[in-house]
């Protein structure tokens, strides 16, 4: 292995195969090089879906309001239902054993305004525990706290957005905003992974939006978190549970289509998780297939190769070549061509993919990677099986008599 | 030198059993040069390949140097075939992406010498076919002459015991062959034990003996007196 000679034979071999050599190499390098660039398109892909649907939490149902659209028990249908504080903390008290926290929401759009700066941001009334429902990351200052709410206090969760637009280059936490015409305190700015849109959000406590509105108890959503270690069917019957609880609570029809609205959000993310899995099967699924397809391609190659070289193996047996030395020559080489030309491939292929980098965002592409791992596993897959196409033929090429070999032209 | 006894051989082709070889005694000594003669299907091209270790008999007994050629492993052919025996073939087979000066060294390569001492005795078998100035061209820029001259330089690289051509004329003309069998002569002259299987009269005749085969039998072993390439010319 470690002769030099038989690496000068083999480097001597090499050269002066230019053609056969580029095949093998280009055959091994180019089906790294799509492996690669497949897997990681099809990363980028998986990325992008986790990106848009795994932002919020998970184990959340959400309740909204709506007109009704049957008559029922002496109310006639078109009826609005409007959610307060007071069903919040029935449900509360309804389903303890499933319920891990509940928070609301109330919209309110409306002019923010600091110094000479001023826009419309939309503003979310709400509770502490919107922070778990939300994925909310605080970068500096605090959330919403209960002696917030408790004590409605005018205080402002801005977004990263908001600060950037109405503040510049100024530190936000303490300041004064306008919102609606009522004086806000800054006391905490917030980023979000769902992106830019929900970095244009500003959160304020709900009991300060109620009491500013003329000291109402509405809601507008109810957000109900259940407990993470429910199984699925558990969840399932809950929502639905929760579902009938309502409509007996605020008089709806048990049919009706509108009045209230639930939306399971679990449900959902089970649904997201299979196309997920789905996803994943198709990206395996391509990368196997090109892998697969390389393997042909090189085994092709080698069966070509050491027919080619029949004659002169044929020659070197005659002039004392033993059968283990032509297997051995053989070989080394085709490992050696793969082993360049797979790294070549797999450097080309990662290449590429951080050179595309965020460019193919626009069409749900987004950081498309390998991990070394995999990108290293294939080409060592390849470089084997490159070897056993080309230790086959070798094998039944030292096997053939010399004489045999000889005549072949 | 060579010693064949009752060597039989046979070729299966399809339901029937070709005898090719039916019982060949021949024994060459030392500095020998034999022409071996027979048209085609005469068995002489199966008989050559047995003595060159290339082929085995189905039965009888080789011995080559003193050696037993008997149920040999594919490696242990190859060593004495690297050892004992050096080739010379019609179509040249010289690799044609190695120089002159590389094929001769080939033999010393799988003899396992230092590369240092391969290209010192490569370059002195290539003077001695008198083709020193063509050491670093490709078998591709050589006629055909002279590509049979770097063979039998590549065969006496080895320094073998017997040196076997098959055919080493048939693919030149007829002033090329009388050059190569001088050359052949020569090295004869030296000492070499040298077997040529040919189906050309003219050739057989710069042999000093003849043997000749028909049906696979020896039908004619005879002594000659020997004409020198140059009568013909």
């Amino acid at each position: 292995m470690f002769d030099r000679d038989r690496w000068e034979e083999i480097f001597q071999t090499i050269a002066k195969n230019r053609l056969r050599t580029f095949l093998s190499g280009f055959t091994v390098a180019l089906g790294i090089f799509i492996f690669v660039i497949l897997f990681g398109l099809g990363n980028g892909l998986k990325n992008t879906f986790q990106e848009f649907f795994l932002d919020d939490a998970t184990n959340i149902i959400r309740l909204y309001p709506g007109n009704t659209s049957k008559p029922y028990k002496g109310y006639k249908t078109g009826r609005n239902i409007q959610f307060t504080n007071e069903d919040v903390e029935a449900i509360e008290k309804a389903f303890p054993q499933y319920v891990d926290y509940l928070t609301v929401r109330i919209y309110r759009n409306g002019e923010v305004r600091y110094g000479t700066h001023s826009n419309s941001y939309s503003v979310r009334g709400t509770s502490p525990e919107h922070l778990f429902a939300e994925n909310t990351i605080i970068m500096k200052g605090r959330y919403l706290n209960y002696s917030d709410i408790a004590n409605a206090e005018k205080h402002a969760v801005i977004g990263r957005l908001v600060e950037k637009d109405l503040f510049e280059e100024e530190d936000a936490i303490g300041k004064y905003i306008r919102i609606r015409g009522s004086t806000f305190k800054v006391i905490g700015v917030f980023q979000d992974q769902a992106g830019d849109n929900e970095e244009r959000n500003i959160y304020a406590p709900y009991s300060t939006v109620q009491l500013l509105d003329g000291g109402h108890e509405y809601v507008d959503q109810i957000i109900v978190a259940f407990k993470p270690t429910l199984s699925y069917g558990t969840v399932l019957m809950f929502a639905e549970e929760l579902n009938k609880y309502m409509r007996e609570r605020l008089i709806i029809h048990p049919d009706d289509n509108g009045g209230i609205y639930l939306r399971n959000v679990a449900k959902d993310y089970q649904q997201n998780q299979q196309f997920a899995t789905v996803l994943q099967i198709i990206v395996s699924f391509v990368g196997l297939g090109t892998l697969i397809a390389g393997i042909i391609g090189i085994s092709n190659i080698m069966v070509f190769v050491i027919k080619e070289r029949t004659k002169e193996l044929g020659i070197r047996k005659a002039l004392g070549a033993t059968p283990s030395s032509i297997i051995g020559m053989v070989l080394q080489e085709s490992i050696l061509i793969t082993i360049v030309s797979g790294y070549l491939g797999l450097m080309a292929g990662v290449g590429v993919l951080s050179w595309v980098g965020d460019t193919l965002k626009p069409y749900f592409i987004r950081n498309p990677e390998i991990d070394l791992g995999t990108a290293l596993g294939a080409t060592i897959i390849l470089i084997i099986c490159g070897g056993i196409a080309g230790y086959i033929p070798a094998r039944r090429a030292a096997k053939i008599k010399p004489i045999v070999a000889l005549r072949d032209e | 030198m060579i010693s064949l006894s009752n060597i039989y051989k046979s070729y299966q082709t399809g339901q029937s059993t070709l005898q090719v070889l039916k019982g060949i005694d021949l024994e060459i000594a030392q500095g020998e040069m034999v022409a071996i003669m027979g048209s085609s299907g005469s068995g002489k091209s199966t008989l050559l390949n047995i003595l060159g270790i290339l082929d085995e008999a189905d039965q009888g007994k080789y011995v080559l140097d003193n050696t037993l050629i008997e149920n040999l492993s594919e490696r242990k052919a190859a060593l004495y075939r690297n050892r004992f025996l050096g080739f010379i073939f019609q179509s040249f087979n010289l690799i044609n992406y190695k120089t002159a000066l590389e094929n001769v060294a080939m033999p010393l390569y799988y003899q396992g010498l230092p590369r240092k001492e391969r290209i010192e005795k490569a370059n002195y078998y290539l003077e001695k076919v008198g083709l020193a100035d063509w050491a670093t061209h490709l078998p591709g820029e050589l006629s055909g002459g002279q590509k049979q001259r770097v063979a039998i330089a590549r065969a006496l690289a080895a320094d073998p015991k017997v040196l076997l051509a098959d055919e080493p004329t048939g693919a030149l003309d007829s002033a090329t062959s009388y050059e190569v069998m001088e050359l052949v002569r020569k090295i004869n002259e030296e000492g070499k034990t040298i077997l040529i299987v040919t189906h050309e009269n003219d050739i057989a005749q710069m042999c000093k003996r003849l043997v000749h085969l028909k049906d696979g039998v020896i039908i004619e072993d005879k002594l000659v007196q020997s004409q020198s390439p140059k009568e013909y010319v």
